[in-house]
């Protein structure tokens, strides 16, 4: 019982890694946070419907879904946050508020198009459950687990073994100096956008896969809870980010199950969060290890 | 017809507060504040209990700025400990715990809600009009009030913390003392406000008291104009009105709020009326010779 508890949370906190991980990346280079990114997430999961029910491949909307996601990851950057934070800042809240009413503008958006009900994935498996001794998993958690795991392998190659991830972190360690040393910083932007608003919006078809309905609010929990997972994951520090989504994941699940506060579930991780600030206000993972 | 205007004027004077009050923490103390709608929550809740014990409500009033005003001196004492961006998310997660305790525990009314009698005057129970007579002289109150902080002592140290705090300390300023003072001002002006809200609503939710509210709330101040008086007022009116003007746009309302706060941001930061605004430059250009607005900082 345990373990399928424990399997439960693994699953919720892959897609919640997943999600966070493009807020991290974006904190990491332009040290802004993104609560945008959660519109990617429902974006992301929309297009993924809509292709899915297109062509009824799931590879394709997987794919397609990232890539246009993370095209309009890159336009919001040119045009909004980066003349943004080119001004000199009146206050630190200011691109948080573009931020937050980027998520409201691009999340009605999507409910005007795609009107406010809910939509079915319907994505058919061989089997609807497999029983492995005591446990009961679904291909549905099979194929979150294993397409983290391949999105994070990807991710993890990308920022350590290539010239274009040693930008990125450059950039991430001074975004001044990296650019003196002839580093093309704007491309480096580009790439957590990509990659960020990408991944979340692989969360997006994930999480839609998974309970198999999605609706235009999809983002509105996740986009605060995706706040405490970068915090708790020392913010800009993409292993942390995995480390934290997968304990929050696992935190909730357990906690709802063996003990009972009689609170709901959502606010595990904000008691969490709030919390481990008082007592570690840089986050749980503080930048020394980076990627 | 009036009975009609005063209600909507009497809820663009509740924004109206919640933006002044809003306004002292994020504008004159620069600290980040998002769970405003958690203070106003704590004032409504508090205000509603008191009176349904049988308290006297102009009593609840004094009573929950208290309240509140505790519970923000706490945040005050957080923030001291976690700034900026980190605050802005402890803000947040305050917003959520609180709402989830609203909506969870039997004494709040949990998702049925807490209703309340409602307020009486000399006996007389309380309609919009009252209510609209008693928030306009709350707002001249405050704005009387806040002008006169800006030109005190505290209005000035609070200036010189938000431009730089190191600054601030090496001329001898108590940055922490001032910044709990202004969490303080902030959140108990939100909880008396909210004690008034609950009495004039009859009954109140949890969810009136969510984060997107504190979003509403900050997005009057930064359209109108952080760190200002008039700004503030402004943002309250524009999205105070905004739903009954665009009573027929009422499916477009999230996607104007959204597209508004963007905009905003983009192209004018410092709001509609904040310092060296295009409204503000151009009125100077008409009245050439004579300055325009009062100058602030």
């Amino acid at each position: 019982m345990l373990l399928q508890q424990l399997l439960n949370g693994l699953v919720i906190g892959c897609v919640y890694a997943l999600t966070a991980m493009g807020a991290t990346l974006i904190y990491g280079i332009l040290r802004i946070l993104d609560i945008a990114n959660a519109a990617a997430y429902v974006i992301g999961a929309y297009i993924g419907w809509y292709i899915f029910d297109l062509t009824h491949n799931i590879v394709l909307a997987f794919v397609v879904s990232m890539l246009l996601t993370g095209l309009l990851g890159v336009v919001i950057h040119r045009t909004i946050y980066a003349p943004i934070l080119s001004k000199p800042r009146l206050m630190p809240i200011i691109p948080l508020v573009a931020a937050v009413g980027l998520f409201t503008l691009t999340s009605d958006i999507v409910r005007l198009i795609a009107g406010g009900g809910t939509k079915a994935y319907n994505l058919k498996f061989d089997t609807d459950v497999y029983h492995l001794g005591g446990l009961t998993i679904t291909p549905q958690w099979i194929l979150i687990l294993v397409l983290t795991c391949m999105l994070f392998l990807v991710l993890w190659f990308i920022l350590n073994k290539t010239k274009m991830g040693l930008a990125w972190r450059a950039t991430a360690e001074d975004a001044e100096i990296a650019q003196a040393m002839g580093i093309n910083t704007k491309s480096a932007m580009a790439l957590s956008y990509i990659i960020g608003y990408g991944f979340a919006a692989a969360a997006g078809i994930m999480v839609g896969v998974l309970y198999n309905s999605i609706t235009p609010a999809l983002g509105d929990v996740p986009s605060y809870k995706m706040l405490a997972v970068i915090v708790l994951g020392g913010l800009g520090n993409p292993v942390g980010t995995v480390l934290a989504g997968i304990l929050v994941g696992l935190a909730e699940t357990l906690i709802s199950v063996y003990l009972p506060i009689g609170l709901p579930k959502d606010s595990i991780a904000f008691i969490a969060l709030i919390i481990i600030l008082l007592v570690k206000p840089d986050g749980l993972i503080t930048r020394k290890n980076k990627a | 017809m009036f009975s009609y205007v005063v209600s909507v004027v009497v809820t663009i004077e509740i924004y109206a507060l919640l933006a002044l009050s809003l306004n002292v923490i994020t504008g004159y103390a620069g600290q980040s504040m998002m769970g405003h709608a958690a203070f106003f929550g704590i004032g409504a809740y508090t205000g509603a209990l008191l009176t349904n014990a049988g308290v006297n409500f102009w009593l609840a009033m004094p009573l929950s700025l208290l309240v509140t005003g505790v519970c923000g001196a706490l945040v005050g004492v957080v923030s001291l400990r976690v700034r900026d961006d980190f605050l802005a998310i402890t803000t947040i997660g305050i917003n959520f715990v609180v709402v989830a305790l609203f909506n969870s525990m039997k004494v709040f009314g949990a998702s049925l809600g807490l209703s309340t009698k409602g307020a009486f005057f000399f006996g007389t129970r309380m309609n919009n009009t009252h209510y609209m007579i008693l928030l306009t002289f709350l707002i001249v109150v405050v704005c009387l009030l806040m002008r006169k902080m800006n030109h005190s002592w505290f209005g000035l140290a609070l200036a010189t913390m938000n431009n730089d705090e190191g600054a601030a300390k090496s001329f001898g300023i108590n940055v922490s003392q001032y910044k709990i003072l202004a969490f303080i001002i902030g959140t108990a002006l939100a909880g008396l406000t909210g004690c008034i809200y609950a009495h004039r609503m009859g009954i109140i939710f949890s969810s009136n008291f969510a984060f997107t509210f504190s979003i509403t709330i900050l997005s009057m101040v930064v359209i109108g104009g952080i760190g200002t008086i008039r700004g503030p007022l402004l943002g309250a009116l524009l999205l105070g009105a905004a739903p009954e003007v665009l009573r027929f746009a009422d499916d477009y309302r999230m996607l104007v709020y959204g597209a508004l706060l963007v905009i905003m941001v983009r192209f004018q930061p410092q709001g509609l009326l904040g310092e060296n605004s295009v409204i503000l430059r151009f009125l100077k250009r008409l009245t050439k010779g004579q300055k325009g607005g009062a100058v602030h900082e």
